[in-house]
């Protein structure tokens, strides 16, 4: 497979599951500054853009939802935006058009489309809704009409990796607000982990249990042990040639020894050191991007010609 | 400017929203002000998204064999933490003084022994069970979960209007409203404070796990439904959901060697603690109703062993019987010794025959309810009856008046309901929910507003044509309870001593393909102008091929 093509793949899968987490961590904001009697809307919006990489205004302006959905939710040019990954996995697919399949295309397609319509303007709510309705279709044609080949291993790395990174993002808002945050049982429900997770504790619900769910549950598909689990899987499927000892590749080892740390840690040390764990997931997943891109995705170093050298 | 409270009455009874002189109320203020801001059209259209929401969540009920969503009014009912005080208060005091008297009359009866009660009124109480005679609940908790309607009177207070300990249902509605309106009123949340109601299933858990049989490290909890066409089927699931317990029907359970079991793909486990939302006749098989294909065979005999808790306990019926509800007030004063929080309605209690003469000659302007009723069943509201059904009354009063309270027309407190495209005010009445886990009885901050749809109505049960509103109790403090914070200063100044605050430090970067860069990136541009480029340079080339043949 071309590199280029296979490095559209990774991100299709990325921009489409980032879309996905940023409408779930955004809609537990927006109903956490709704229904909290005591919700400090400023430091919380500041607290999350920090969260999701955007600077705050530092003039001292006060934050408020409305800005954080601008900037987060609505703005289509940057990808690190809902509307922006949603028209940036488009573009991805338009590039590996060849490969990705008509119907994963035209439901890419339709969902930047309606992107620009009217569910631009509905409740946040429902916009949340719609975002994650789409994202699911995405996967389930993934899911459903994906050989089990390269296609299918690069685009479920990039969504692994996303969601690795992604829930590690949401549970470092919880962590950097504490109480004046949306509570862990808001983000279990966010990621649809909250029945799964009462059924797994029988309704006896801690924020220590829930923390530890969303990290270490080995058969929730969104707790990050699991996705990085999924991801290394597929590092091992993409570059199944494995000398006798350790490991060479570069992203398997990032991704392993952050998981490993996570699983062989005890739950408390964990939780005492929260907000940094989590950086070092995010870093992690950060650093195992750039790997996969410089062993499968080389790009031929620019060219240029200088005059004076004939 | 003309808006949607236009004309809105000011009318006899007590208005939530206007005072008698049409002045508004402060906890309305909000409310009214974001609501006269909207046309029609646009309330009609949160309207439509409430009830969509409903559809979609599957909150309905059956009309016509067809699925309705069930009404849910878009303006709140707004309650002062004062007032919602005394309701606490009120509640608990009721909740405590009930649990007194169900321990009383399956025990040694000594209100009866002092002359509080007559032992007339407990025994021929249809919901009195000897067959509860000497179960007992391993932490003394009968009432498990209460449900006390209150309503509102001509002067502004809060009165008793019957008390639910068997089974009161409509809690989810509690919990699905506040969902609906936070989605769908982000706007009136972020500017009031309302105290959230989503720590009702956690309290409930706790109190059923505190009831468990003695010696169980750790208990089994599971809801029992009647099962998929029990009209609160939903809520049955909501509760069992959120708890994260099972949900079982009666055949899902047996009895044996006086425990309960469920059969489970694993074989059987044992059952603790059973909520159940079966009555009592349908419970057991063996000690009531035979025919029952609800309940499980044995179940009493293994709560009598101290095996298996039930929660409601079997026989709280008798304190929900509207007679015993007269006696209340006295029952608080007996076993509490305090006097009673919220006022019962002057209710005649018709074995007196002086009491019944006077009610037969006045049956034109009372309401007539009977004592085992629940949902609004057989309530005859006399100024609304015609004269046959008030001539069938009489002489059903006359063959039982121990089946029959009369109470005098209580106009309960309206508030402004969206109806045919205007605000117009509907009576409401109020169900707050009370959990009992044996040490405190706690009351959910909010509480099911139920309101009566047709103009003038005064029953509002939903099986009677009533629909819901979210119960928005104002919170007292300005911040969290047990915050450092304090209110003017630095944001994330409350952070532990010598760490350094984070709250808002920057994040890892967010990682994007290089090739979306964003828009400016020097190389894309450069790629793309070639992109194009190549392709006119091919439209040209054709252009000049196809010239020579024209």
């Amino acid at each position: 497979m071309l590199s280029r093509i296979a490095e559209s793949l990774f991100w299709i899968g990325r921009y489409v599951e980032r879309a996905d987490d940023t409408a779930r961590i955004l809609d537990v904001h927006v109903q956490l500054l709704s229904e909290d009697p005591w919700a400090e809307e400023d430091l919380a919006c500041r607290s999350l853009l920090a969260v999701m990489d955007h600077p705050a205004p530092a003039d001292g302006t006060l934050v408020d939802r409305g800005h954080v959905l601008r900037l987060l939710a609505h703005d289509q040019l940057n990808p690190s935006s809902i509307a922006g990954s949603l028209v940036a996995a488009r573009e991805n697919a338009r590039r590996a058009r060849e490969i990705v399949s008509t119907e994963l295309w035209e439901c890419l397609n339709t969902t930047r489309n309606q992107a620009f319509g009217v569910i631009r303007t509905a409740p946040s709510h429902e916009y949340f809704s719609w975002v994650r309705e789409r994202a699911a279709i995405v996967a389930g044609l993934m899911d459903s009409a994906t050989s089990r080949d390269e296609t299918w291993h690069f685009m479920i790395l990039g969504r692994s990796i996303e969601r690795a990174d992604m829930t590690a993002r949401l549970v470092t808002t919880q962590a950097r607000l504490g109480p004046a945050g949306p509570g862990w049982t808001t983000l279990l429900r966010s990621c649809g982990a909250h029945e799964s997770y009462l059924r797994a504790h029988r309704g006896l619900a801690s924020d220590e249990r829930a923390a530890g769910f969303l990290l270490l549950d080995r058969l929730f598909p969104r707790s990050i042990a699991h996705a990085l689990d999924v991801a290394e899987q597929c590092l091992r499927d993409l570059g199944p040639l494995e000398g006798r000892h350790g490991v060479a590749d570069e992203a398997r080892r990032e991704l392993g020894m952050v998981r490993t740390r996570l699983e062989y840690a005890r739950l408390a040390d964990l939780l005492s050191s929260l907000p940094d764990t989590m950086e070092q997931v995010q870093l992690a997943c950060s650093r195992a991007s750039d790997a996969v891109r410089a062993r499968y995705f080389p790009t031929g170093a620019v060219t240029t010609w200088v005059g004076e050298a004939l | 400017m003309a808006d949607l409270f236009d004309d809105y009455p000011v009318s006899r009874a007590w208005d939530e929203m206007l005072d008698r002189d049409g002045e508004l109320r402060p906890p309305y203020e909000r409310v009214h002000a974001t609501m006269t801001r909207l046309t029609a059209d646009e309330v009609s259209a949160r309207a439509d998204s409430l009830a969509h929401a409903y559809l979609a969540q599957g909150v309905t009920f059956d009309f016509a064999g067809e699925e309705r969503p069930f009404p849910l009014d878009v303006v709140p009912r707004v309650v002062l933490p004062d007032e919602w005080d005394v309701v606490t208060r009120g509640v608990g005091q009721r909740v405590r003084a009930l649990e007194a008297f169900l321990a009383d009359v399956y025990g040694p009866q000594r209100a009866v022994a002092d002359g509080v009660v007559p032992q007339r009124l407990i025994l021929s109480s249809s919901e009195f069970h000897r067959q509860a005679w000497g179960i007992e609940p391993p932490n003394g908790v009968r009432v498990h979960v209460a449900g006390v309607d209150l309503i509102r009177d001509e002067a502004g207070g809060f009165r008793v209007l019957e008390d639910n300990v068997r089974v009161p249902s409509g809690v989810s509605y509690v919990i699905s409203n506040r969902r609906a309106m936070a989605r769908t009123f982000p706007e009136l949340f972020s500017s009031l404070r309302v105290r959230p109601v989503v720590d009702y299933p956690r309290r409930l858990l706790t109190a059923l796990l505190a009831a468990a049989p003695d010696g169980v490290p750790d208990p089994t909890v599971v809801v029992l439904t009647p099962g998929v066409y029990n009209s609160a089927y939903f809520e049955h699931s909501l509760l069992a959901r959120l708890m994260g317990v099972e949900l079982v029907e009666g055949r899902d359970l047996f009895s044996s060697g006086g425990r309960v079991y469920m059969r489970t793909t694993e074989g059987r486990r044992r059952v603790d603690v059973i909520y159940r939302r079966v009555d009592d006749e349908f419970l057991d098989p063996v000690q009531f109703r035979a025919d029952s294909a609800l309940g499980v065979p044995g179940l009493l005999t293994c709560a009598r062993l101290g095996n298996v808790t039930i929660a409601n306990a079997v026989g709280n019926g008798v304190a929900d019987d509207k007679l015993v509800y007269t006696y209340v007030p006295d029952l608080i004063r007996y076993y509490l010794g305090e006097e009673p929080v919220l006022g019962n309605v002057d209710t005649w209690r018709l074995e007196d025959p002086e009491a019944l003469a006077e009610v037969l000659e006045r049956l034109d302007e009372l309401v007539v309810k009977p004592v085992d009723g629940s949902g609004g069943k057989g309530i005859v509201v006399g100024p609304q009856a015609s004269r046959a059904e008030l001539d069938a009354l009489r002489s059903r009063l006359q063959r039982d008046p121990r089946g029959w309270i009369a109470q005098p027309v209580v106009q309960l407190s309206t508030t402004p309901t969206f109806v045919d495209g205007a605000f117009r005010p509907r009576h409401v009445d109020l169900r707050p929910f009370a959990v009992h886990d044996g040490d405190d009885v706690w009351v959910l901050p909010g509480g099911l507003t139920r309101v009566a749809l047709p103009e003038g109505q005064l029953v509002v049960n939903s099986s009677q044509g009533g629909g819901s509103k979210d119960t928005w109790v104002l919170a007292r403090d300005e911040r969290r309870p047990g915050s450092v914070r304090d209110a003017g200063g630095v944001p994330g100044a409350g952070a532990t001593p010598g760490v350094p605050d984070r709250t808002a430090a920057p994040g890892v970067p967010i990682s994007t393909n290089p090739a979306d860069d964003p828009v400016g990136s020097a190389s894309r541009i450069v790629q793309q102008q070639q992109q194009q480029q190549q392709q006119q340079h091919q439209e040209q080339a054709r252009a000049v091929e196809e010239a020579p043949r024209c």
